[in-house]
C-alpha cells in the first residue's frame, strides 16, 4: 500500500513535517516494495483552502494512508471521503514513523486534530 | 468626499474619531457615516442610531448535481480559492473557503452547478443624530466579511452631491481583505495610531497598505503623551502629515467609556475635531 508522510526534507531521516498543508515534503512510501518517493510541497505558500487542495493532491496520489502531525477540518472531509486513513506522528523521523505504522503504533485520527486556519 | 478611518492595530480609536468628526461636521453639511467594522460594528454605542430598513447579505454558493457532474476538472481548476475538491466520484464543496463569485457555475459544461443563497451577514440603515447610519454585520460563525462591507460601502451614490457631502467610513482594523475593501474608494485615508511600539508597527503595515492602493492619507495620534516618540519620529522621517492628536487623559478615556461623544463634551476637542476636516479638505482639495 501507498503511504503518504508529511515531511521537512526530502528523504526518510527527516523529520516528519507537523503541519499538513503547509509541509514542506511529502514521501510517498510503497510499503510492498520498500520504494519512496519525495515530492516538493508546491502548494505550501497558498494563500487560501490549502488544506483542501494538498488532500486533494494526496488523493490524487491513490494513498491509502496518510501520516501527519495535524489535519485541519477541511483537509480531513477530503481525507476521509477519499477513504484515506489518517495517522498522526509527532517528533519523529519519517523512517522511525514508517516503522511505527508497519507495527500498528501510530493513532488513528477520527476527525481534525486542529481548527481551520482562514 | 469619502473618508475612511482605518488603523493596523485595533482599539487605537478608529470608531472615536470616526463618530466624533462625523458629529462635528453635522451641522456643517450632509453626513453619513459607514460602520464597516462589520465583525463588531460600534459606531452605534456613541450615535444610538434609528435603524428603519434592514437588508440580509447574500453570498452564491455552488450546489452539485452529481447526476449531471461529468468530473471535467473546470470547477475545481478555476475556483481560486479552493472551495471545490474533485474526488472523481464526487465534488466536495467547502462553503466556508467560496467567496461566492459565481465562476464555477458559469463555466460548468454540464450544467450540474446551480447557486444558493447563504445568509452572511446584515446591513441595517437608519438615521442618528440627523446623519445617514448604515452598518454592517457578520453574522456568528461567517468569516467571510467583504461581501458584507460592500454591501454597506453600496450606500454611496456618485454624483454632484457627493462633492458637498461628508461621507465617513469605519473601517475594521488590520490590513487583510476586509481593511482593504473598507478603505478602497476613498478620497482619503485617516489612520488612526498610538504611541507605542505596537502602535508603530502596524502603522508601518497600514501605510503600506494605503500607499499600494494609492490612496492619500494622514495619521491621528490618540492617546498622544503616553509611550514614545517613536510615532512622530517616523512621520517626519516619512513626511506624513500628522493630521490631529488626542491628549491621553482619563476624563477623555471615561467619556468614551461609557458611549459619550468627546465633541459634545469637550469644547477644546470640538476645535480640534474641526481642525482635522480643515485639514483633510485641504488635502482632499488640493
Amino acid at each position: 500500500m501507498k503511504v503518504a508522510v508529511t515531511s521537512s526534507g526530502s528523504d526518510l531521516d527527516s523529520m516528519v513535517d507537523e503541519r499538513f498543508g503547509r509541509c514542506r515534503y511529502f514521501i510517498f512510501a510503497d510499503s510492498d516494495t520498500k520504494q519512496f518517493e519525495a515530492v516538493e510541497n508546491e502548494y505550501a505558500s497558498g494563500a487560501h483552502g490549502t488544506g483542501v487542495q494538498v488532500a486533494q493532491f494526496i488523493a490524487d496520489k491513490k494513498a491509502s494512508a496518510l501520516i501527519t502531525g495535524n489535519v485541519g477540518p477541511n483537509a480531513m472531509r477530503v481525507l476521509m471521503e477519499s477513504g484515506i486513513e489518517v495517522y498522526t506522528a509527532h517528533s519523529m523521523s519519517v523512517k522511525q514513523a514508517l516503522e511505527h505504522f508497519e507495527e500498528g503504533k501510530l493513532s488513528m485520527a477520527s476527525g481534525p486534530t486542529t481548527k481551520p486556519h482562514m | 468626499m469619502i473618508i475612511a478611518i482605518a488603523s493596523g492595530k485595533g482599539g487605537t480609536g478608529k470608531t472615536t474619531v470616526a463618530a466624533n468628526l462625523a458629529v462635528a461636521l453635522k451641522d456643517k453639511m450632509r453626513v453619513a457615516l459607514l460602520d464597516c467594522d462589520v465583525e463588531e460594528p460600534n459606531a452605534h454605542l456613541f450615535l444610538m442610531p434609528e435603524f428603519t430598513e434592514k437588508e440580509s447579505v447574500v453570498l452564491p454558493v455552488p450546489s452539485i448535481d452529481s447526476d449531471k457532474c461529468t468530473h471535467c476538472g473546470i470547477c475545481t481548476g478555476i475556483c481560486a480559492y479552493h472551495a471545490l475538491a474533485d474526488l472523481g466520484k464526487k465534488i466536495l464543496v467547502f462553503e466556508e473557503l467560496c467567496h461566492g463569485c459565481g465562476g464555477c457555475s458559469l463555466l460548468c459544461p454540464a450544467g450540474a452547478i446551480t447557486e444558493i443563497h447563504k445568509e452572511i451577514g446584515l446591513v441595517e440603515r437608519g438615521t442618528a443624530k440627523g446623519m445617514e447610519f448604515v452598518q454592517g454585520t457578520l453574522s456568528i460563525g461567517k468569516v467571510s466579511a467583504p461581501p458584507v462591507i460592500k454591501k454597506v460601502k453600496s450606500r454611496i451614490k456618485s454624483g454632484p452631491a457627493i462633492a458637498t457631502a461628508a461621507v465617513i467610513i469605519d473601517s475594521p482594523p488590520g490590513t487583510s481583505c476586509p481593511m482593504i475593501n473598507a478603505v478602497s474608494g476613498a478620497d482619503y485615508c485617516v489612520l488612526v495610531t498610538e504611541p507605542t511600539p505596537f502602535g508603530l508597527s502596524d502603522l508601518q503595515l497600514a501605510v503600506g497598505v494605503v500607499r499600494e492602493l494609492g490612496i492619500p492619507f494622514g495619521v491621528v495620534i490618540n492617546r498622544a503623551g503616553m509611550g514614545d516618540d517613536e510615532v512622530e519620529k517616523y512621520l517626519q522621517e516619512q513626511g506624513i502629515p500628522l493630521l490631529m492628536k488626542i491628549p491621553f487623559d482619563r476624563r477623555y478615556a471615561a467619556c468614551c467609556a461609557r458611549g459619550g461623544l468627546l465633541v459634545e463634551e469637550f469644547p477644546e476637542l470640538k476645535q480640534t475635531f474641526n481642525n482635522l476636516w480643515k485639514a483633510i479638505e485641504r488635502r482632499v482639495k488640493a
